[in-house]
This record gives structure tokens, sequence and C-alpha cells, in this order.
């Protein structure tokens, strides 16, 4: 059924289609009409018995979901940003247990200085940390994820972190195609764990391990996510056979074809790059994407498949390594090695800043005139930036940085419209 | 596809009133993408929000910044910021306001716009009147409709009657519908 | 329910010969507690806590007592600590129920999305939380309120040693003041071990949330723990009960020390023994025979410093005047009745 819908509360609903048996719940921007949503549904009785914890923190909100996945109950959260990092702790012991907990994270900078926008070093910061990783490009695809995420969750008995951006997706109203009861039912059977904490056989969970087996252990977990490179493709074609749409899967190409320049990035930034790969297409220029939808797993074989005939790989990523560089280019680093293609990092959307198509067309510009920099940063105000460096060079007590570059800044931003600078 | 940028006022309903029209535009089967200016703004901050409207899928996701209407839902911003920013050369501008344009400040800022496509309606007025609360968001939609006529006026009905509830939702559609008529330059009967 | 889980494990004699299975070789109608036939050995014997150790005592106790009262129909969150390190030594186990250990700080969460699951399922099956004092009143503080505030059915259960023995005895919020530990060490004058801050009295803390139960109880008074496990089983929602369990490792004590620390605390009124409803104080444990404290510090290495300089006798008269506060405070010197052996 075709509705008009907030991407959190379609969300919300697809979370209720997937028949819940436990959400905790701790509000932080962006994720809390995600929440909030899911506790209208269990309070209006459309999400059966599930049981819905209002708790002190993150940190409490994942711990309490390992205790009721352990107990074999289908579990939900969602967070965001300094929330994740909260809860990371847990994030680590919830899939070192092996629990098929899902959860939403309304992707969003991470401060200090404190910011409440779009970017993904919070998803990022949590990469490592043995979830799978889907990024949704559009809130159809949010939707779809998280119906796909319990599958393959369950399946792999791994807990699957499903990202959206945050306020860009979750604030959003667009047009989504919900699917009924069911659909999902026969997409996605009860949950039947691999291990439960059940009197009537009772186990010991959480136990330490020495080096005499940890590497084993973790070499396991990578192992599954290995596998998970199989079954994602496999449940995502399972799912398009019940729902007949496209959604999910380890990547996504699009222009692909005769391409010499291929933009790499991940999540709602896509639908933004693919029009303006469409108009610099009808000028003839040879420019294609690749939308990366599952980050981890990470997807080396068939990103090398996809780019193997451009010379050069742009990847644009709403994330950064301070100190090193780009995050996903990195990855897509490792997986290119020997192929000779050149991989360019372009940063860009932090915290929220916007990425248009004016500036993605003077990007993708200098990038097919061979002019584009290893390293990149999408709109950096250098006047701001170099004016910060000479005055820390001529005061030692320099100050708090952020701090001095808003005193100094003219910005609209406190002003409710999008800085004209990013432009 | 057509772009509308929404500036208003924390408290007076912006972002609803841009969801509103996406989903007026939806029940229209267009294509419709509303999105607000992401702010942690409390009441009274100047606020924006986004709607796009379309035959086909709306994959773009930046801020709107080439309007082809603006929708003004309260005239003392246009001394705080400059709203007309990126507007269209035949774009079209609602002002919730029925001053004229030089006690308002912006004869210069519209002087080059087709005179059609300015229209001011004091919506505050007739929403206090209709709905007892001077929130101008829905019957602004209304004055929309007419004078852009990207959507029909049944459809912001339905759309109020999507968001609202009981009489809140039967006082919105008649100050849209007073707008409507008011933006054709028409007085309906009981307004 | 299942009859093997609840009652009547066979009980291994590994040291036939010695005094060590105590009455277990008696009369079934002549055993006591110790050895009851009754006993679900939750935490099965073979596992690796020191000798002497108050908190695999105290933990055997009270899910013992749990476990029948259920009927065998219990899960435990285990924060990370001792109890959890000498229980679980894959591939062995002692945990005779189903059992999960998470993290450090987090016991109390895990134990309510456990019952949230239990609910969710309708399934009428308990949920035990418990951990060292570090886990409770230091790390996991957070998320017990939190469980007390909203009254999740479960029980939690703090075992009081009174430092971070885990990780070799270093200061927690539950370590008394003047005690040596790792990180407060005393330096002659100067620093008489730990600092006498304000104090974190959690028994108090959760009896501020008026939660349907709180009890303190002391592994020299076992049957008094099992009552109290056993009271607090018959309730339901969020139920806190303070076990104070010393450690002869940590402490300096011998080993065979545990029980007469553990009746000297309750005896110099330094820890009293009470029981509490919904935020207030309904039984307390009068004192029989009244100790000053000098006579639990002594035993203990580390308050031996206390003795030795003039920082150490007013640190002394501090700990004697928490005793009088306590004593008047929940009238334990009343007379006339009867009291616990």
């Amino acid at each position: 059924m075709l509705k008009q819908l907030e991407g959190s509360h379609a969300v919300a609903e697809a979370v209720a289609l997937c028949r819940p048996e436990v959400i905790c719940a701790y509000p932080i921007s962006p994720q809390t009409h995600i929440v909030e949503h899911c506790g209208e549904l269990v309070r209006e009785g459309k999400m059966g018995n599930c049981e819905y914890m209002n708790v002190e923190s993150e940190f409490a909100a994942l711990s309490a979901c390992i205790g009721s996945s352990a107990c074999g109950a289908r579990t939900y959260t969602a967070t965001a940003s300094q929330g994740l990092l909260f809860m990371a702790e847990a994030v680590y012991n919830a899939s070192g247990l092996g629990l098929p907990i899902v959860m939403t994270v309304a992707n969003r900078a991470i401060g200090a200085p404190i910011n409440i926008w779009n970017d993904h070093t919070d998803s990022m910061a949590m990469r490592d940390a043995g979830w799978l990783q889907l990024f949704a490009e559009t809130n159809q695809e949010a939707l779809d994820l998280h119906i796909q995420a319990f599958r393959i969750a369950e399946q792999m008995s791994q807990p699957v972190m499903v990202c959206m951006d945050g306020f860009i997706l979750t604030h959003a109203y667009e047009r989504v195609s919900m699917p009924t009861q069911e659909q999902v039912d026969q997409f996605l059977p009860p949950y039947t764990p691999q291990q439960v904490l059940d009197p009537a056989n009772p186990y010991s969970i959480g136990a330490m391990v020495g080096p005499e087996a940890f590497t084993e252990v973790r070499y396991l977990a990578h192992e599954k996510q290995l596998q998970a490179l199989d079954v994602i493709p496999g449940i995502a074609a399972e799912f398009k056979a019940i729902f007949g749409r496209d959604s999910g899967g380890l990547i996504r190409e699009y222009e692909t074809e005769g391409a010499d320049t291929i933009v790499v990035t991940l999540g709602s930034v896509a639908g933004t790059v693919k029009d303006t790969v469409d108009e610099m297409r009808a000028d003839g220029k040879k420019i294609g994407v690749v939308t990366v939808g599952s980050f981890r797993p990470f997807p080396s074989a068939a990103l090398r498949e996809a780019v193997k005939h451009a010379n050069e790989v742009v990847v644009l990523e709403k994330s950064f390594a301070i100190g090193f560089g780009g995050v996903v280019a990195n990855n897509i680093m490792m997986s290119l090695q020997g192929t000779g293609i050149h991989v360019h990092t372009v940063v860009a959307g932090l915290g929220g800043r916007p990425i248009t198509m004016p500036s993605l067309h003077r990007l993708f510009d200098t990038a097919l005139k061979g002019e584009l920099e290893d390293m990149h940063f999408l709109n950096l105000q250098w006047d701001i930036v170099n004016a910060e460096l000479q005055r820390q060079r001529e005061q030692i007590a320099s100050g708090p940085t952020a701090e001095s570059i808003l005193r100094n800044i003219q910005t609209d931003t406190a002003r409710g419209t999008p800085t004209p600078a990013a432009e | 596809m057509f772009q509308v940028r929404l500036h208003g006022r924390g408290g007076q309903g912006v972002v609803t009133a841009a969801e509103m029209l996406s989903i007026a535009g939806f029940s229209e089967g267009k294509h419709a993408q509303a999105f607000p200016s992401f702010g942690s703004e409390r009441t009274g901050a100047p606020v924006v929000s986004f709607c796009r409207l379309d035959d086909k899928e709306i994959r773009r996701r930046e801020p709107i910044l080439e309007p082809d209407c603006l929708i003004i839902q309260d005239p003392t911003l246009f001394h705080a910021l400059d709203v007309f920013q990126g507007l269209k050369p035949d774009g079209y501008v609602l002002i919730n306001s029925t001053k004229d344009w030089h006690e308002l400040g912006i004869t210069d800022r519209i002087a080059h716009l087709p005179q059609a496509h300015v229209v001011g309606i004091n919506a505050s007025a007739l929403a206090r009147k209709h709905v007892g609360r001077p929130v101008p968001n829905a019957a602004l939609l209304g004055g929309f409709a007419a004078i852009t006529g990207e959507i029909h006026l049944d459809a912001v009905e339905k759309a109020i009657a999507t968001k609202f509830d009981g009489s809140i939702a039967e006082g919105n559609i008649a100050a849209a519908r007073a707008a409507h008529a008011a933006a054709l330059g028409m007085e309906l009967s009981d307004a | 329910m299942t009859k093997e889980l609840t009652a009547e494990q066979k009980v291994k004699f590994y040291q036939k010969g010695t005094f060590t299975v105590g009455n277990r070789l008696v009369d079934a109608d002549n055993r006591s507690v110790q050895a009851s036939m009754e006993r679900s050995n939750a935490i099965t014997s073979g596992h690796r806590a020191c000798q002497g150790c108050g908190e695999a005592l105290g933990a055997r106790y009270a899910l013992d007592t749990a476990m029948r009262v259920t009927g065998g129909q219990m899960i435990a969150a285990n924060a990370t600590g001792c109890l959890e390190v000498f229980t679980t030594p894959y591939p062995e186990t002692s945990w005779q129920m189903p059992w999960l250990h998470s993290l450090f700080g987090n016991a109390p969460a895990v134990a309510s999305g456990m019952q949230a699951a239990m609910k969710a399922k309708g399934k009428k099956t308990r949920i035990v939380a418990q951990g060292g004092d570090g886990g409770t009143v230091d790390i996991g503080f957070g998320c017990l309120s939190g469980m007390f505030e909203r009254n999740d059915d479960v029980l939690y259960i703090c075992y009081d040693n009174e430092a971070y023995m885990n990780t070799g005895v270093q200061r927690s919020g539950a370590t008394p003041g003047g005690a040596r530990t790792a990180t407060t060490m005393p330096v002659g004058e100067a620093y008489p071990g730990n600092v006498f801050g304000t104090g974190k009295n959690l028994p108090r803390i959760a009896m501020a949330h008026n939660i349907p139960y709180v009890a303190t109880a002391s592994v020299a008074y076992l049957q008094d723990l099992e009552a109290k496990v056993e009271k607090a089983m018959s309730l339901e929602g969020a139920r806190y009960i303070h076990v104070y369990v010393p450690c002869p490792l940590g402490w300096g004590c011998a080993s065979n020390a545990t029980i007469n620390l553990a009746r000297l605390v309750v005896e110099t009124g330094f820890f009293p023994l009470f029981e509490a409803e919904h935020g207030k104080v309904t039984a307390t444990r009068p004192i029989r025979q009244r100790v000053p404290i000098e006579e639990y510090l002594k035993p203990q290495r580390r308050f031996a410093h206390l003795f030795k300089t003039d920082a150490g006798a007013e640190a002394i008269r501090k700990l004697q005047a928490m005793c009088d506060h306590n004593i008047a405070e929940y009238d334990l010197l009343r007379e006339g009745e009867e009291t616990l052996a």
C-alpha cells in the first residue's frame, strides 16, 4: 500500500510488521520519531505482546536488548551519534554474544563541538564492532532493510545495524510502499534462537576466553561476516520475489557502463549524486555511481567487479578519520589493491553541511579533467581555516577552536537557512 | 519538478505545512518530498521547510536553493534574513499579510516577478477565525493551491484531514478554503 | 518445572574421609541447611573461588533459595567480577541454571531486558541479577537506578566485599573510610587509607526509589539471608538485597575468619541488618552482644595501619561514630527481642 510518510514512521511501521517482542528506547535526536512511533504502535495494540521499555541511557537500552535477545525474544532498538558511542561497550558485547538484535542508527555527527546534524561518523566509529551495517539510500529502502535485517540477523545469529541519514531521511516525508502483514510473515518466520536462556536446558553464556582461543573466536566472527556476503544478496533476492522491488543487497550500480570515473558513496546522498550524473551523462560525460549498501561485511569483490573498467574512483563519504583520511575510501583502496585504479577521497557533508548538485558538478568536472587531488574536502572554507590557523600562530593561548571560529564566521545556520558558504 | 520553500517561526507549523503539502501532492498521484531545515529551533526562532513535487521519483536531497514558490508565514522575517534567496525569476510568493508591499519593504525584491505571482493573505486572521488560534500554515496551503495550480484545494483538504482530527481539522479546512478564495480575489459567503 | 533442577542434585564427594562435605553424610533428617537435599546447587562445587570466599557462600545460598522458591524457573544475569570469573572457567561452568554474563556495568539492564522478554512471551520465569559492590554501587549504578525506577520484576543481589577484588583490591564507592586498598595506600599521618567521604549507602538509595523490598544480609547469618531471599521472591517488582561478604584475600584476614568478620560487622553496628518495604524500614536485627569497632578491624590487615598513628586513631574514632550512629538510627540495642543465632 502506498503511503506518504515520515521516514521515522515508515521505519517504525516496518518494525511493527516484523512482530518484535521487546523494544528498548532512549531518545536522541534524530532518532526520536522512530521510538516515539514504536511506542504509539505498541500502545495502540499494533505490536501484539511487544514489551516497550523506556530506559535511562543508550547503554541500558542495548544492555536490555542483550538480556531480552538472549532469552529468545525478537528485539529492536534505535539510536544515533553520542548514543551509539555511549552504548559502545554493549555494541561489541552484543555481537560477541551472537545476539540477532536489530538497531536503527539515525546517522548524526559526533561532538565536540556538539552537532545534531547528519554525517556517518557514528556508524563508522562502530564499523569494526562485529555488527553487520546496512546503509539506506531512501526511506523505502530504510523500511525494506529493517524487514531484511531481522531475517539476516536471525539467520546469521549476528546483530544488524540499519543506518539511515538523520533528518535527511528520518524527518523526510516521502512516498513508501508499505508491505502487508501477510507478505512480511511469509518473508520473516518466527525467531528460533540458536542459543537461548531457558531453565529447561540451562546454558551459561558469556564466559571468559583466554589467549588459547580468542583469535579463533574472532576469526569465526569474521568468517560469519564473509558468509553474510552470500546471505545478504540471497535475502535481497527473496525479498524481491515477495515484495516485488529491489532493495538491499551488497552494492548498487548506476550508469557504470562505460564510465571512466565512478563515484562510490553510501546513504541518502546517492540520490543527489545520481541526479548530477544524469545531467553530466546528458552532456556526454562518462561518469557513473556505485552505492555501497552493506558496509559490514564490506563487499570488496562486488565492488572490484563494478569498477574494474573505470580509470578512477571518487569516494564521496560523510566520515573522516582525523589524522589519516577517508574511512570508506580506505576500505575501497584495500579492495582495489593491485587494480591500478586511482582512488580519490572526498569528505563531504560533515555535521549536516548540505551536499548540493552545483558543488557535485564542480567536483566531478574537476575529477574528469584529472585535476582532483587525492584527498579533498568538499566546500571547505579555507578562509576560515586559514584565519584560525593564523590566529593560533599569533596567540599561544588560543582558546577553544570551535568558539573562535563561530565568533568570526558569518553564517545563516543560526537563522535557520542552509549555509550559503556551503555553495 | 516544482520546489517550494516555506519560511516561518517555530510554533507556526512551518514543518507541518511542508508535510501537509507533500501529502496533498501524494493524494493527487504526484511524487512529493518534504523535509525540515533540521534545526534545534525553539518557539519563535526562524524556521525553514521544503517541499518538492514531481511526476517522477524525487532523488535529490539538497536543500531547495532555487524555489519555484516561497510561502512566507511570518512577514517579520523580511527584516531578519534574505528569504528571497534563489527564487526563480517567474516564481511565486505567498505572504501571510495583507499589508502593501511597500509597507513590508519588499517592493524592490518582487519588482521583477509577474504581478499575479505575489499574493498576500491574512492567513493568521483566517486561522484565528476558523481554528481559534492564529496558526497560518494550513490556510496558506489553500492559497498555494489557488495561485500555483500545482495541487487542488480538495487535496489540501485531504492532507489537513490526515494531519489533524475533529474540529481542528474542520477549522483548518475552513481556513484553507477561505484563503483559497481570498487568493483568487473572491470572498466565501461564510468567510 | 523440571524436578532435577530444583532439588536433590547429586553432590559429588571429592574428598571422602574428610570433614569437607560436613553433614551431607548424615541422615537427611539430621542435616543442616547447608547439606539439605532440597538444594538445587545453582552454583555447584568445583568453582575457583578463593578459600573462605564470602561471595561464593552468599551467592550459593541466595540463588539456591531463589531456585527453591521459583521451582527452578529462574534466569540469572551477572555483572563482570569475581563471581563471574571464578564460576565460568570454560569449558567448565558452576551454573546449574541459565546464566548470562554481559558486561561490568549493565547487569541490572540486562535483567530488565530478560524480564521484558519473559513478559512478552507470557512465561513465569523469574530474573535475578547479581554483582559485586563495584558493579553495583559504582559502574552499574545508573542501570540499577533505572531498573528500580521502572519497578522491573528483578531481584538484584549485591555481594559487597568493599573493593574491586577481581582486579586486585582497588577502592570502590563501598570501601570504608580508613581502609587500605591498592589505590588508597596509607602514607604516614597524612593519608591514613581511604578517604572518609559522605558514603554511598546503596540500600538506603534503593529505598529512596520506594521499591517493594530492600534488605541487608550478612553471610554470618545464612538462614536470615535465605529468609530475605524467600521474602523477596514472594514479591513482584524491583527488589534489592545487599549482602555483606568478607574477602580474605582483599581484606588481609585468615580464610577461616570470614564468618566471624561477617558477624562482627553486624555486632559492632557497622553494617546493620534490616528489611524495608516501599521505602520504609519494616524490621531490623538487634545487636545481641555489642562489640567495639576495634574487634572488627584488628583481624584485617587493610586496617592494620590505623593502630599505628594518631591519624589512624582518629579514623577508628570516626568508624566507631558511624557504628554509634547506626545503632541509634536503627535502635539496634533495644531489648526483649529474639534474634537470629
